[in-house]
């Protein structure tokens, strides 16, 4: 399949084409590599902002207030936002777009829904290329919104420049909602809802919890001769309005803080690497467990084993390694 | 997003057509009733006598044997002028009350060639822009001699005013108008969705109209709190009964709080519910009602007159009920549906026309729904003593069920903080869209059977002549319009909406401000444009 | 799981009609049969609705309409669409469409036309067999 011509219309700024080539990457691993491979050299001029927030946290308007701050700038945007595949129906609602609260002119916002499909399914991987695809169209500011409960959202972070994490007051339980691997990685911590009560408790809570753990992020290879300096960047903290807007000017100057500490000390290129590693893997694991599942489920082989492990002759490790060496994997 | 579970086919067992059998609300009916079931029944405190707390038996002593209740077929389509027509046609035909369906760019607030108003000009309602059009609605109709509702929510004291000055015109005084405006807001957050502006604006503009009309309107209904919308967006009977009554008692609460006195402003509060299929859950329904708001008001709100724990209502056949499969058959479902709202006690009824399913009703169908009423109320006896039903186990013990699952939906309210926090937190919208979504599947899975449609289907095709409204109308009443901002004083327009504006930002009673700016002729769309300034608009979250 | 292809669907509302119950259940219903459903909400223009698909990339746009405008606005939303080439969408509009009308909305490239008393699965099976890519 030649893609040629979308990826010129992407690369020129046409909207649809863009849409159309995230569709792709959703659907179909083959084309992502030939498409990745296409537009891999225009990428590298966006910006990510990863966000997350517990259910009731107000992350669409807080992402509506912070994109209308970014498209007064003149910057163009691109948002992701991803809701999780019901497991029993594999089907999903996508209900952030419409919670946006501002219509957003086509020009400079580009929003787009994606279902989880599971935990299995790649997400890292399609949310990755999506992003690649809304950097190649010209996106300055690329936004990843998920809910954050599970471990593929962990990774879609991980390949995010900034991580902010949304926590309102009064809701009590709404730090331990947030996956554990997100918290680690969360660069600054936003107290959405700052008119209501408890706000500057919330703060309390979280620079407390901060006190107890640490911040290994950005702790840097040891390359040999030259010991690199261990550079921390401490997690911010901020209250904001988003539905009247106060305090985003704040939080715009700690993000672009964020990232000058990423290109000033270094950081960035070490995170560059691991985010390729963390990608690639991604991208083996996608394509090493359609493999071993073509393999499988088309060997007779594996039925004995099957039978063996039910007659409690074999066990599932065993079995394993007995795959492993049909496979010749070894 | 709670998963439904798929509903299990009821079948028959060995005595009876089906395992269990359940009303609209989901509450088990049993094979037959007995005193067993009302066993603390007291006459005196459950019932009392027709007229008298806590008027579970009727509103009024008499009731019908006195008056019939009103007949007021809700109407409006095209321009003005075709609407005057149809009332004309409707009061030959012997209906007692006008009731005005208004076009959705009025209803929004939007003017007939705002782009938002493309498509729908005159379709669903009449198209009213200005006082102008409300004087030709009304033309060669004496509105000293008629009460007229309106069915409008976030423009209601836009219409009122323009309802005050059209009479003013015919040289009548505002204290001898009767009629209503819907003008409850709540509902429009939970339901029937058409909000303009927030919450808070929204409720201030309501409790101006109740002080105005106390002291400038005082037969005039300013609110009539509604559980129609609530039901049709696919609420059970008990949701209806019990949102449609917490909607009344915010609207006290605020009143209250603003430092009216209840006894000032309840006697003129009035209440729409809808009447759906299953014909003793809605008597019961009604009956429930009643017994409900009277206790409350003077137990929790401490009224002392009669009149302010009187609940009065009008009532409309369920929409929702009829089918586009087999249209004759909704003239059956409208008559049993007419009927228990009768034998519940209904001040005032609608009843739709068998082709609503299909179109706005055309002049035939409307025929039949209005003699229908007329059937009900002169050749089957209902109407000839009050609440007949009574003593009845089954409906005592039901109008007792649905009291009590009530108060557990006010309990629960409550713990949210109230109607609003309430609002706010998507309870009463996941309510419905659960119940709603949970009826289609047993209907889908034949456990609720609809007669003609899920059945027996023959496919027919339906050879019904429709209602059709076409562009001509936007083009005129646009015309009209333009026509008219070329008459008008624009400068006074301006000035008197910059000073609605003015008095917007602080407290004052807006009436008066609005009334200066209609006669005027300023457009609603205007009006609206000018409050929406001030007042912001409100956006929902979507639940399902 | 991997590599799954799934139905992505759009369900609108445009104008100003709010009667949105059966646009609620029709989403539910498209999602428990497995498909992406984004719910537009009420009020949607169309250059709102066109805006949406051109970023969503749906397979099927399904309109609900109960308040008689669907002649004037379902032409002005296909022709937006074409404006901005996209021709392999399936457009399909339900609600109150009176049988005289459905002859123009066809020859504007709508298809469906469910009203009233329809299943859910009807219109699910539908949509899975009248996409066009």
């Amino acid at each position: 399949m030649d893609y040629s011509d979308l990826i010129q219309k992407l690369l020129n700024g046409n909207a649809r084409a863009a849409a159309r080539l995230i569709t792709l990457v959703e659907n179909d691993i083959e084309a992502s590599e030939n498409i990745i491979n296409a537009i891999y050299s225009h990428t590298g001029k966006a910006y990510i902002l990863g966000i997350t927030g517990a259910p009731g946290s107000g992350k669409s308007t807080f992402i509506s207030t912070l994109t209308k701050f970014y498209a007064d700038q003149g910057k163009k945007i691109g948002i992701i936002c991803i809701d999780p595949t019901s497991p029993l129906t594999g089907g999903a609602l996508l209900g952030d777009r419409i919670r946006m609260k501002d219509n957003f002119s086509l020009k400079n916002v580009f929003i787009r829904s994606m279902a989880n499909r599971g935990q299995l399914g790649g997400l890292a991987r399609a949310t990755e290329d999506a992003v690649k695809l809304l950097d190649a169209y010209g996106c300055d500011i690329i936004i990843v919104e998920t809910v954050g409960v599970g471990q593929s959202e962990v990774d879609i972070f991980k390949s995010a420049q900034t991580v902010v994490v949304l926590l309102v007051p009064g809701l009590g339980d709404d730090i331990q909602a947030i996956k554990a691997g997100i918290m680690e990685i969360t660069d600054v911590f936003v107290v959405n809802k700052m008119d209501l009560s408890g706000a500057d408790k919330k703060i309390a809570d979280i620079t407390q919890m901060l006190e107890l753990g640490m911040n290994y992020k950005y702790e840097s290879e040891n390359d040999g001769e030259n010991i690199s300096l261990k550079s921390e960047w401490t997690p911010e903290i901020v209250k904001v309005n988003s539905r009247t807007g106060e305090n985003f000017e704040k939080l715009i100057e700690l993000i672009d803080k964020h990232r000058d500490f990423l290109s000033k000390s270094g950081v960035m290129a070490n995170y560059q690497k691991n985010r390729i590693k963390s990608e690639t893997l991604q991208i083996l694991k996608h394509k090493i467990t359609k493999k071993v599942e073509g393999l499988i489920s088309s060997n007779p082989t594996i039925d004995e084993y099957i039978r063996l492990v039910m007659d409690k002759s074999l066990d599932p490790y065993s079995m394993a390694n007995l795959i492993i060496k049909l496979l010749g994997l070894e | 997003m709670t998963e439904i579970d798929e509903s299990k086919t009821l079948k028959p067992t060995k005595t009876e057509r089906r395992e269990k059998f359940t009303n609209l609300s989901d509450i088990e009916i049993k094979r037959f009733y007995t005193p067993e079931d009302i066993k603390d029944f007291n006459y005196d405190m459950d019932l009392g006598t027709p007229g008298k707390f806590p008027f579970t038996r009727g509103a009024y002593p008499n009731m019908y044997r006195g008056r019939l209740w009103t007949m007021r077929q809700f109407a409006g389509f095209g321009t003005a002028a075709q609407t005057n027509t149809r009332y004309k046609f409707l009061l030959d035909h012997g209906t007692t009350g006008l009731s005005v369906a208004f076009s959705l760019h009025t209803i929004y607030g939007y003017q007939a060639d705002d782009d938002e108003a493309l498509g729908e000009v005159g379709k669903e309602g009449v198209s009213i822009d200005t006082l102008k059009d409300v004087e030709t609605l009304f033309s060669g109709i004496d509105l000293s001699k008629i009460s007229t509702s309106m069915t409008i929510n976030a423009p209601a004291a836009i219409l009122l005013a323009m309802y005050i000055v059209a009479a003013e015109k015919q040289g009548h005084s505002p204290d001898k108008l009767r009629g209503t405006i819907q003008n409850d807001i709540l509902k429009e957050y939970i339901a029937q969705k058409s909000w303009v502006f927030p919450p808070e604006p929204s409720m201030r503009l309501i409790i101006d109209t109740i002080e105005y009309c106390a002291k400038n309107v005082p037969q005039w209904y300013t609110i009539s709190i509604s559980g129609y919308h609530i039901r049709e967006a696919g609420s059970t009977a008990v949701q209806e009964l019990a949102f449609t009554l917490a909607d009344g008692f915010a609207y006290v609460e605020a009143a209250m709080k603003r430092g009216l006195d209840v006894d000032d402003f309840a006697p003129r509060l009035s209440f729409f519910f809808n009447s759906h299929n299953n014909f003793f859950e809605e008597v019961c329904k009604y009956r429930a009602a009643r017994r409900i708001w009277a206790k409350r008001l003077k137990n929790k709100y401490g009224a002392k007159k009669s009149e302010s724990m009187r609940l009065r209502f009008h009532t409309q056949t369920a929409g929702v009920s009829l089918s586009a499969q087999e249209p004759e058959n909704n003239i059956a479902r409208v008559t049993i549906q007419g009927l228990a709202a009768v034998l519940g006690g209904t001040q005032s009824l609608h009843t739709n026309s068998f082709d609503e399913a299909l179109c706005l009703p055309t002049e035939k169908a409307v025929k039949i729904a209005l003699r229908t009423q007329q059937i009900i109320a002169q050749e089957s006896g209902a109407a000839d003593t009050v609440d007949p039903l009574a003593g009845s186990y089954y409906v005592e013990w039901l109008t007792n069920k649905m009291e009590e699952e009530a108060e557990m939906y006010f309990e629960k309210i409550e713990a949210l903080g109230g109607v609003i926090p309430a609002i706010k937190a998507n309870f009463f919208q996941k309510e419905i869209a659960n119940a709603s979504y949970k009826y289609q599947r047993e209907v889908e899975a034949r456990d609720r059977i609809i007669v003609g449609v899920n059945d027996v289907q023959l496919r027919e095709p339906c050879a019904t002549p429709l209602l059709k409204i076409d562009e001509d109308v936007a083009r005129e009443q646009i015309a009209n319009l333009q026509r008219l901002r070329n008459i008008r004083n624009n400068e006074k327009v301006q000035a008197k909406l910059d000073a609605l504006k003015e008095a917007a930002k602080g407290t004052e009673n807006l009436m008066p401000y609005i009334m200066d700016a209609i006669r005027e002729y300023a457009s609603i769309g205007e009006v609206m444009a000018a409050l929406k300034d001030i007042f912001g608009v409100y956006r929902e979250d979507s639940i399902f | 799981m991997a590599d799954q292809r799934k139905i992505k669907v759009l369900v609108c509302k445009p104008g100003l009609d709010g009667h949105d119950r059966g646009a609620k259940v029709l989403a539910r219903a498209l999602r428990d049969a497995g498909m992406e459903v984004i719910y537009t909400g009420l009020h949607q223009t169309p250059d709102m609705i066109v805006q949406t698909v051109l970023q969503e990339d749906p397979d099927a746009v399904m309109l609900s309409m109960l308040s008689g405008a669907h002649k004037a606005l379902c032409p002005v939303i296909m022709d937006k669409l074409k404006e901005n080439e996209i021709d392999d969408v399936l457009v399909s509009v339900g609600g109150i469409i009176p049988d005289e009308d459905k002859p123009f909305l066809e020859e504007h490239g709508l298809k469906g036309f469910y009203g009233p008393g329809t299943e859910l699965k009807t219109i699910v099976e539908f949509v899975k067999n009248n996409l066009k890519r």
